[in-house]
């Protein structure tokens, strides 16, 4: 059994940062674990630019990104194991991972949970029809196409509009594919404004909004999939069934936080989010575990996971340092449109100039304002000309403010009219 | 020649493969498919039933106690996964329990053990999350769970391992009556004799029994749907969670599988296409509409995937099993529906019997009985884990996350006799691509390792043979 200060669990984005963060601080004793036969992450099949504008004020691809942590990492010697998978966290803080060498045990004083997640099936929205072959989720095309350099199918139907699907209709119709039609349930597009317009406005590539998939056909291979369009409950409306022929449906259907360590070890997780439950510091209910990333809820700006991460990398290295938790929380909850926030509890002794509370609306808002409440003391009021679910966003709370109302009990953000 | 050509590989087939396989005889299994249980098989409750809803008198009746008592020494033998976890049939109106009763005595003709009527209060004392409109219930507790697929795999092997011949992708187009035995037609230009013909053919066992005989038969597909949650609903219930039976069948059941998923189904629907595997938005809604009647709070957004299976049925409701008395060596094991993979081992002990009065088949001396798996890494203590990975590190890279499945287990899938050549091959024999992430993660890697192993380019590798395959060719072929 190894003593290691910080054990990461991932070497994406979230670890990457974290462990930079860490060492910043100070802590040596950090070991990142790794899957994969390299770092990066899901960045490593990302080639796609539009990543760093916030970090690096430049357009980078997802490969470049990662490498810029990847050579810090490596500057600073931090140590990390590749084709290394954890088998199990227990809530003592004990890790079991394999890798060819054999079984590794480690006691950590401080883990930081960034897994990321997975795509959900076709299973999790139950698609009747054919198993055929032809039908996967959209990431797992991206590293086909990406990484392998083979294409999945030719005539492409994807369903969901979120940026992986967005993304991967550009980069079908790129490799020579026919992408026919993207799919998608709700009235609108889940992912990133730019991506509908430079993946499919600019290709052409039909978006058909609220519209869903009933039926697949295909016998060996798939043939063709049925779309209908649905009502306001998301209900197929009858007479509305297209058959649309392809030889690939692409599903873009959802990310899932993979927590199944996290759950084992006894680590609270939010039903809105599929992650981790935590502080200010990013720490989950296990003292000295802490989550980030998009295990912790899934983003849209890698850049917000490195912010995010590094915060994290600075907590679990002032909780090693010695600074147990203790003091009152202020519970922050989302109402009223605004469907989770992250953090749900804020400890303001832990708060050094301001802490950032990121947070999602479960609707679309148009020249709505966007309101922060001290109990029943609103204290932020922005005007924001429109708020999507595909876009997270977030809210300063500066110290100064948790000084004024150092009483208070609960902080709620809500959308509001006026 | 052939002594025996059998044809089928599913359990049926398989079961009795092994069974002969014990006699000094020449021995060879056809199935059209390119894997072994490859139809029914690979989709059904996987239920090894008490067999208190079989007929006295019938083959159903008289086979399913008998198979059902066969499991625990052949799962020890063959080393496949089985549990003895136990049934119960849920009565939900005061006036159904003299249904309950019947089936009560009906079990006690067939010879099953331990039948018991118990009140609501005690079931749901046994199984907390069953419905409170449960008024009583019968406790089998006889009933057990397996894995049909890996069970089948077991079996071929060892039938492989004692001089059993296996030709896969090989379908059976014409038999005909030759001197001492028949002559069969495989695929386009093929042809094998054998003096003896056991018909393990499922959904078209009446095809290859029309070939020969005048007692004609037909079969009639009938499609049963499913739906697979994740493994953390695994514990919802221990036993298996029956209706009350109707004429269509045993009804919608809830119930854990041997591997830790929660199972729901299936359904009921003849069909005419024997191919048609579709599942369907009304069959799926009624499945899980059923299953609520019997359990409180099903997890629905725990479902990780469905499927459908189809039973080979006939309009008389039995087993189709013996000698036909116009063609003498033809033997059928046909029509197998439930309680087929129960009555299997059963059903190839009177098959064996048969085949060894006609040919006066001798035992073999050096017959082995034993066959190990693939091994669990993921059932392995740390110790044990560190011991294999040691001889050899490939146990120590794991591909398929969910599951736990190393590159170690899926090489020898595909090495062993009798091994995957396809995704699904390699996913009937270790599990990968079963879990939560329904094979996103893994497939890169097992297509690689199948073209790799089997020396074929990745545009090759198919998810089930003919053309499912997964790749269409390298980026910008098709610019």
């Amino acid at each position: 059994m190894k003593d290691i200060d910080i054990v990461i669990i991932g070497g994406g984005p979230a670890g990457l940062a974290a462990s930079i963060a860490a060492k910043d601080e100070g802590i040596e004793n950090i070991l990142i674990l790794e899957r994969e036969a390299q770092l990066g992450g899901i960045l490593n099949q990302c080639i796609h630019n539009g990543f760093g504008l916030h970090t690096f004020k430049e357009e980078l691809t997802g490969p470049e990104y990662a490498s810029r942590f990847i050579d810090k990492v490596n500057e600073h010697k931090i140590p990390y194991v590749l084709n290394t998978t954890v088998l199990e966290i227990t809530k003592d803080k004990i890790i079991t991972a394999v890798n060819e060498d054999g079984i590794i045990e480690l006691r950590a004083k401080a883990i930081i949970l960034a897994m990321g997640c997975r795509e959900r099936p076709r299973g999790a929205i139950n698609i009747p029809g054919s198993r055929c072959a032809g039908i996967l989720t959209a990431g797992a095309a991206q590293k086909f196409v990406n990484i392998e350099g083979y294409m999945p199918g030719k005539e492409v139907v994807i369903l969901g509009s979120g940026d992986i699907g967005l993304i991967m209709a550009r980069r079908m119709t790129f490799e020579g594919a026919n992408v026919k039609a993207v799919v998608e349930l709700l009235p609108y597009s889940s992912g990133l404004k730019r991506n509908v317009v430079q993946c499919l406005d600019d290709y052409n590539i039909p978006l058909k909004l609220s519209h869903t998939i009933i039926n697949i056909k295909g016998k060996d291979r798939l043939e063709g999939v049925v779309i209908s369009k649905v009502d306001e409950n998301k209900q197929p409306i009858k007479g509305t069934e297209e058959l649309i022929s392809c030889d690939t449906l692409l599903l873009s259907v959802g990310l899932v936080p993979e927590n199944e360590l996290s759950q084992n070890a006894g680590v609270n997780l939010s039903p809105v989010t599929g992650g981790a439950i935590v502080n200010e510091s990013l720490e989950t209910n296990i003292e000295g575990v802490f989550a980030c990333g998009n295990v912790l809820h899934v983003h849209d700006l890698v850049d917000n996971v490195s912010l995010e991460s590094s915060n994290a990398g600075r907590c679990a290295a002032s909780y090693v340092k010695d600074d147990k938790r203790s003091g009152e929380y202020i519970k922050v909850s989302g109402v009223q449109g605004v469907r989770y926030t992250v953090p749900a509890l804020i400890n303001s002794s832990k708060v050094n100039n301001s802490t950032t509370i990121r947070f999602r609306v479960g609707e679309v808002f148009k020249e709505n304002y966007v309101s922060l409440y001290f109990d029943h003391t609103r204290v932020i009021h922005i005007k924001k000309k429109i708020l999507s679910p595909g876009e997270m966003e977030e809210l300063k709370v500066t110290k100064v403010l948790l000084n004024k109302y150092s009483n208070c009990k609960e902080i709620t953000i809500k959308i509001e009219k006026e | 020649m052939y002594d025996v050509i059998i044809i089928g590989a599913g359990i049926v087939g398989s079961s009795i493969a092994r069974e002969i396989s014990k006699y000094n005889l020449k021995v060879i299994v056809v199935d059209k498919d390119l894997d072994l249980a490859s139809g029914t098989t690979k989709a059904n409750s996987a239920i090894v039933h008490a067999g208190f809803d079989a007929k006295p008198g019938t083959f159903k009746g008289e086979l399913n106690a008998k198979g059902n008592f066969m499991f625990e020494k052949l799962s020890k033998e063959l080393d496949f996964p089985f549990k003895k976890n136990g049934s119960l049939v849920l009565c939900f109106n005061e006036n159904d329990k003299k249904k309950l009763e019947l089936l009560k005595e009906q079990g006690e003709i067939n010879g099953v053990p331990g039948l018991e009527i118990l009140t609501g209060e005690d079931t749901r004392k046994m199984e907390p999350s069953i419905s409170e409109n449960v008024v009583a219930a019968l406790l089998a507790p006889s009933g057990g769970i397996v894995c049909p697929y890996e069970m089948t795999i077991a079996l071929a092997e060892n039938a492989f391992t004692n001089g059993v011949e296996f030709k896969l992708g090989s379908k059976v187009n014409d038999i005909k009556k030759i001197n001492n035995g028949y002559s069969l037609l495989l695929n386009d230009d093929e042809v094998i004799e054998s003096k003896v013909i056991i018909n393990a053919a499922g959904l078209y066992s009446d095809v290859i029994n029309n070939f020969v005989s005048d007692e004609k038969f037909n079969i009639i597909p009938r499609k049963g749907e499913y739906c697979l949650f994740d493994k953390s609903a695994g514990n919802l219930v221990k036993k298996t969670i029956f209706q009350l039976p109707t004429k269509a069948g045993k009804g919608v059941l809830v119930t854990p599988t041997v591997d830790g998923n929660l199972l729901i189904g299936p359904n009921s629907v003849n069909i005419e296409d024997k191919e048609d595997l579709d599942t369907t938005k009304e069959g799926l809604d009624y499945i899980i509409d059923k299953a609520k009647l019997s359990i409180k709070n099903i997890p629905t957004r725990q479902i990780i995937t469905s499927f459908s299976g189809l039973r080979a049925s006939n309009k008389n409701g039995d087993f189709i099993i013996g000698e036909v008395k116009d063609s003498p060596g033809f033997i059928n094991a046909a029509s197998i529906d439930s309680p087929g993979l129960t009555s299997a081992p059963a059903i190839a002990d009177v098959v064996a019997s048969i085949v060894k009065g006609i040919l006066k088949a001798t035992s073999k001396e050096n017959f082995i009985r034993e066959r190990k798996g693939i091994v669990k890494f993921r059932e392995l203590s740390n110790k044990e884990r560190n011991a294999l990975i040691k001889s050899n590190p490939e146990y120590g890279r794991i591909v398929c996350r969910c599951e736990v499945i190393t590159e170690g287990e899926i090489k020898d899938s595909i090495r062993r006799p009798l091994g995957a050549k396809t995704i699904d091959g390699v996913k009937k024999r270790t599990r990968a691509g079963m879990g939560r992430c329904q094979a996103g993660f893994c497939t890169s890697r097992v297509l690689d390792i199948l073209s790799k192993e089997l020396n074929i380019p990745v545009t090759k590798v198919t998810k089930f043979g003919k053309n499912s395959n997964l790749l269409i060719g390298k980026n910008k072929e098709n610019l």
